[in-house]
């Protein structure tokens, strides 16, 4: 019975837990409890349904058993079953570092309200990621946007509250733009069920309407995943949210908002938007200016959470990059990606909460010293910065080398250059705090500090043992990310 | 006239939209801002129940003598994005409470010198 109730389980759980955390268990502790519990519970129903699809099975289930193109249709495959395990995976790691950083960051009459949206946000982003049906994914799409927005507005400094101000109105245009693509390719084909537009879309793909309904959704999921002249919302939200919020949102939101674009372009219309529309060289494009003109401007930042939100804009442009190659290799990359940049933001941000922790500040100057007050930690947020440089033995390493074999398949040799120059831009902006953390005295007379509580370095550990191990081991990821490309590409 | 009386709907959908869009990008007020985004999701509700017409059909209640119904599901989804679109305003205003309360001002353009310049150039 249960198994046969995997596919909703996973959204439904988070969905009534939520409320249940606001009405029965208001003290911290409890409410924390209750999202733990709830995370992990997630997570291993994904892994069941990830084992279940990887057979190249797809999952369908029929909500209140109304039967597909009329009800609403939950549809489990390869990729869909990857990026719940991603999305449920760092929320189950996140929840067991949260309870010390939020009691510390969180006044504490709220702190039940932040395990409540968080709860909200989890089950709206596994909800877009399991939904086959367009219009649902928009509410699930609202929802976890929403409790974002409150998510963010929870951080200490009062430009947390502006910051989720024009991430409200930005993500809500985002969003709009998504409805009234939907509502463009319902009119056209009378459908809102995936599968069925699957079917339907061939015929009428060169219409006008149809054009202006891909137009509408790039640039909707566009704002939403960060794409680079409307990724303006993301810094600062990154930077003033709660540090946790901070490291399951750079881990998880954009990711499950590309993996929307992959479902439009790739499933929706079978890749025939490359050739009707230019979609393919104008993200190329953009991520091209992304990684290098983002990475730059990481450089000259003097907070190290903003710094690493600039690079979260850049990685997210590798994944765009492998999207846009419209190749099997191509779309590995990006789908390789998505799981490796979750690994390695969710890392280096835990990393940055737990130096927030200790000494309340995340400036790069703040920073002297900690390579010994605090070596646990910042041994992490080194491994963290390699994964992202790319260096061998770490996941960043894997997906850069697949992208860029990508690219000389192609032979596209000047490609790969500006994908390894970003590559050198990275390692200038992880090497500025590095230096700073390690080769700078602690000023005199700064008080001492210790290192961060067990209970934050073990989950932070995970993910950047999951950083080496998956850098190691490619079987898994690479693996999953190739059936999923090669599913999509229809081969 | 075809193109301006039947298509009448759609053409008041795009003056909507891009009123709506337009006051999000001009107006630093954020209550504006909210107004314009409100009107811009207005449009997308209007859009949708004008493409639910069916000529000649009626409100899709089954009744006795009528055979032809406009179609109902753009209906529902609009209500539920509707729910969405309170929920948003909700959020937006109960934000902008919070900003005025902290700022001392709703003023985008205010708020972001406050921002860049310190916290002492205004009082």
């Amino acid at each position: 019975m249960i198994s046969a109730n995997l596919p909703i389980l996973h959204v439904i759980i988070p969905l009534i837990g939520a409320p249940l955390g606001l009405l029965f268990s208001r003290s911290p502790t409890g409410a924390w409890l209750l999202a733990l519990i709830i995370s992990w519970f997630t997570l291993a129903d994904s892994l069941a349904l990830l084992l279940i699809v990887s057979g190249g099975e797809v999952v369908s289930y029929e909500i209140g058993d109304w039967a597909a193109p009329w009800g609403i249709e939950y549809r489990v495959d390869m990729l869909a079953a990857y990026v719940i395990v991603i999305v449920s995976g760092i929320g189950a790691v996140t929840m067991l570092y949260a309870r010390q950083s939020v009691e510390a960051e969180i006044p504490r009459d709220r702190i039940y309200l932040f395990y409540t949206m968080y709860l909200l946000t989890l089950s709206g982003l596994l909800g877009i990621a399991t939904t086959g049906d367009t219009f649902n994914l928009f509410v699930f799409l609202e929802i976890s946007s929403l409790s974002t927005y409150v998510m963010v507005s929870l951080g200490a400094e009062r430009r947390a509250l502006t910051a989720a101000f024009r991430y409200l109105v930005l993500g809500t245009l985002g969003a709009t733009f998504y409805v009234i693509g939907v509502g463009l390719m319902y009119q056209m084909t009378g459908t809102l069920n995936m599968a069925d537009l699957v079917n339907r879309l061939p015929e009428v793909a060169e219409t006008r309407t149809i054009l202006a309904a891909v137009a509408f959704l790039t640039v909707g999921i566009g704002l939403k995943l960060g794409l680079f002249p409307v990724h303006v919302w993301l810094p600062n939200a990154y930077t003033y949210a709660p540090s946790v919020v901070t490291a399951f949102l750079a881990a998880t939101a954009t990711k499950v908002a590309v993996y929307v674009l992959v479902r439009i372009y790739y499933t929706l219309f079978k890749g025939g938007v490359f050739e009707t529309l230019p979609v393919d060289e104008i993200l190329l494009a953009l991520s091209l200016v992304a990684i290098v003109a983002m990475s730059a401007v990481a450089i000259f930042q003097t907070n190290v959470k903003r710094l690493l939100a600039y690079s979260s804009v850049a990685q997210i442009g590798y994944m765009l990059i492998g999207i846009s190659l419209v190749t099997i290799t191509g779309l590995t990359a990006g789908i390789l990606h998505l799981f490796n940049h979750a690994l390695m933001k969710g890392a280096l941000f835990l990393a940055l909460g737990c130096v927030f922790f200790r000494i309340r500040s995340v400036n790069v100057d703040d920073m002297a010293g900690l390579g010994k007050a605090m070596p646990w930690t910042m041994a992490a947020f080194v491994t963290g910065g390699l994964s992202l440089i790319g260096i061998p033995l770490t996941v960043g390493f894997v997906s850069k080398w697949y992208l860029i074999l990508a690219s000389l398949e192609k032979e596209w040799w000047p490609l790969a250059a500006v994908i390894l120059f970003s590559s050198l831009l990275a390692v200038i902006y992880m090497w500025r705090v590095i230096e700073v953390a390690y080769f700078r005295e602690r000023p005199a007379g700064a008080a001492t500090i210790g290192e961060a509580p067990l209970a934050m370095l073990v989950p932070m550990w995970v993910l950047v043992g999951a950083n080496v191990y998956f850098g190691i081991d490619t079987d898994l990821t690479v693996g999953t990310a190739r059936a999923a490309a090669t599913f999509l590409m229809g081969g | 006239m075809e193109t301006v009386i039947g298509l009448f709907n759609y053409w008041i959908v795009i003056v909507l939209m891009m009123a709506g869009f337009y006051i999000v990008i001009a107006q630093e007020n954020m209550i504006k801002k909210m107004v314009g985004l409100s009107i811009f999701q207005v449009a997308v509700f209007v859009f949708y129940i004008s493409m639910s017409n069916v000529f000649g059909g009626t409100a899709p209640i089954a009744a006795e003598g009528f055979t032809l119904y406009s179609n109902p599901l753009p209906h529902v989804l609009i209500l539920t994005a509707i729910v969405v679109g309170v929920a948003t305003t909700a959020l937006g205003l109960a934000l902008i409470v919070r900003i005025k309360e902290e700022f001392g001002t709703i003023e985008d353009d205010r708020i972001r010198d406050m921002e860049e310049h310190g916290e002492e150039s205004e009082a």
